[in-house]
């Protein structure tokens, strides 16, 4: 949001704007997410965080205001035509099939990013590629021990991952990862970060997330977000030594 | 995780073979065919020959079970709640009786046709339609559904409003089978059509395309955030589903020779709900269960209590949402879950 580069950002929201009614959710954010970013949008409750999510993904349309996928205005693009152009997100509740297994779970997202989901003769079984791809993938994040298991009878730990293991079936180019460890116990909330940490560079992460830990782990770039508009953007270092951020937010927890 | 692992490439190891063989085995054998799917095919062959008396209230159970399957897939498997599917069956009634009424009283053709013109009801209506969901979707179906009853009633010089569509002609399948007055060929002429009905459906469910309906009905944010297409599969499914409602109703018309507007009623939108969640939902044999089960209890207790029998459905319906949700199909899976926990 400073200057005008000249390459197109992975991602960019220009006076992106959300309200309802009189309520302003998301306040006219101009927003840059760079090519292979490590990127945290953090801020206090209620600060519009998930909205912009849901603006970018495409869950929700914006009021006004643009967003750009490497440069190319996808703001009156569905969801599912952004998930095609490698536009990824994943929930802060999760959203997974429950009653099926881990290996459906990634397999479905495989078989509808393949173009192969519309297919009503070919046994879903049959398509071998397929499930060979989702149980590679599941080896990658740790999570092949427990391919054939219902996502019902794992921790939530393993859920939380399989909620990512099932974006990254897709393939994305920019991730929009929202909270990934919400809810899991702190003793595994290391596996979180582990999988993060070890998600291909070419991808652009966006992170948002309460866990302060987590974002200075792994964010080399911070956007704070309050009442719905961009308080400051950063480096880490900076974002924790800025008197704003510390009263409007890390400050909730009485600086030590 | 070094880099992109490439879909093709080989397991490096004999381990990893055995345990991705095994994760993958397992989901390929969710829709093998098991002995027991003979079952239905075996009593309805027996049934036959055991009970020739009732050949023609078999043509009916036959042609319903049809119905079932094509709400089973709206309900069951995509989610898409629906109060008027009465409006695809009758379309399709209508049309093999307009056909046959009209001289061109070739069943298969006709059945053919009847798929044809209820998909096109279906594809149009649901593009319409489609969009809402839940109490929303519930009347829109209805409306579609007293929509086509009125235009099936208004168009008395073509349908015979009221009194039903006199005059049906139809002529012996592929010119060789006579309908006869046992409804011996009426029965096989069913038999045959909804095996091929219920081949499609099996077909269909256990595709890649019938296990994202399944991710639509259990969590569909999820499958807008996969990339699908949600509303086009929806559609997708519903058009399947009218074809499959209309052949229905077009074989109960070709069987009966006779089309009267009961088939675009409420009264047969919700019958047809009633004997799928007797059956089972979203289980594909339900239908084979429920539609026997319900027509042949109407068929009895018509005979001792014609007036009283709706009591009889009502209480058998309050037993089953109390005690046997899942329907007979669920009652044996619990039976099957806890003979194999006691042993």
């Amino acid at each position: 949001m400073t200057g005008t580069p000249t390459t197109p950002a992975a991602i960019e929201t220009r006076q992106l704007r959300k309200s309802f009614g009189a309520f302003v959710v998301t306040d006219d954010v101009d927003f840059r997410l760079e090519h292979g970013a490590r990127h945290a949008l953090i801020g206090p409750n209620g600060a519009g965080k998930t909205t912009f999510v849901n603006l970018v993904s495409g869950a929700l349309a914006p009021t006004s205001g643009t967003i750009a996928l490497n440069g190319a205005d996808v703001t009156s693009l569905s969801q599912a035509q952004r998930v095609k152009r490698g536009l990824v997100r994943t929930f802060q509740i999760n959203q997974l099939f429950r009653k099926l297994t881990v290996l459906e779970n990634v397999g479905l997202a495989v078989t509808e990013r393949n173009g192969l989901a519309g297919n009503a003769w070919r046994p879903a079984g049959r398509n071998r590629a397929v499930l060979d791809e989702a149980y590679t993938l599941l080896e990658r994040v740790g999570l092949a021990a427990d391919a054939s298991r219902a996502i019902a009878d794992l921790s939530y730990g393993r859920q939380r991952m399989t909620e990512i293991a099932v974006a990254l079936g897709l393939k994305p180019k920019v991730l929009l990862l929202d909270e990934p460890a919400a809810g899991v116990p702190t003793g595994d909330v290391g596996l979180i970060i582990d999988l993060i940490e070890q998600l291909p560079a070419d991808i652009a992460v966006l992170l948002i997330e309460h866990d302060m830990a987590i974002v200075f782990r792994v964010a080399k770039r911070i956007t704070v977000l309050t009442e719905g508009r961009v308080l400051i953007e950063g480096t880490p270092a900076a974002i924790a030594q800025n008197p704003k951020v510390r009263e409007v937010y890390l400050g909730e927890r009485k600086p030590q | 995780m070094t880099s992109e692992t490439p879909t093709t490439s080989k397991p490096n190891t004999a381990t990893r073979d055995v345990a991705a063989t095994a994760a993958m085995d397992a989901f390929a054998r969710t829709h093998r065919l098991s002995p027991l799917e003979a079952l239905p095919w075996l009593a309805a062959v027996a049934a036959y020959f055991v009970f020739p008396d009732y050949l023609a209230l078999g043509s009916q159970i036959l042609a319903t079970i049809i119905f079932a399957l094509s709400v089973d897939l709206l309900i069951g498997y995509a989610g898409i709640v629906t109060l008027g599917h009465a409006a695809l069956f009758g379309t399709g009634a209508y049309t093999a009786g307009l056909l046959a009424a009209n001289g061109w009283g070739d069943p298969v053709s006709g059945l053919l046709i009847a798929a044809l013109v209820s998909a096109l009801v279906g594809c149009v209506s649901g593009a319409l339609i489609l969009r809402t969901h839940g109490l929303t979707l519930l009347m829109q179906t209805l409306v579609v559904a007293a929509l086509l009853y009125e235009v099936a009633n208004k168009a008395g010089y073509y349908t015979g409003g009221g009194d039903g569509l006199q005059g049906m002609e139809v002529w012996p399948v592929f010119g060789l089978y006579r309908f006869d007055m046992l409804g011996k060929v009426a029965y096989l002429y069913c038999l045959t059509v909804l095996c091929v009905c219920w081949l499609v459906m099996r077909i269909v469910v256990n595709s890649a395309f019938g296990r994202s309906l399944m991710g639509i009905r259990e969590n569909v944010a999820r499958m807008h955030a996969i990339g699908t297409p949600v509303e086009r599969r929806k559609l997708m499914a519903y058009t399947l589903s009218a074809a499959l409602a209309g052949i229905s109703g077009a074989l109960i018309a070709q069987t009966t020779g006779f089309v009267g507007l009961g088939v675009l009623s409420l009264e047969r939108s919700g019958s047809i709900l009633i004997m799928l969640i007797i059956g089972g939902v979203g289980q594909l044999y339900g239908a084979f269960i429920g539609v026997p089960l319900y027509m042949i209890a109407q068929d009895r207790f018509a005979t001792i209590a014609p007036v009283f029998w709706y009591f009889w459905i009502g209480l058998f319906m309050v037993f089953l949402v109390l005690f046997a949700r899942g329907g007979a199909l669920g009652i044996l899976h619990r039976f099957v879950r806890r003979k194999e926990g006691g042993a």
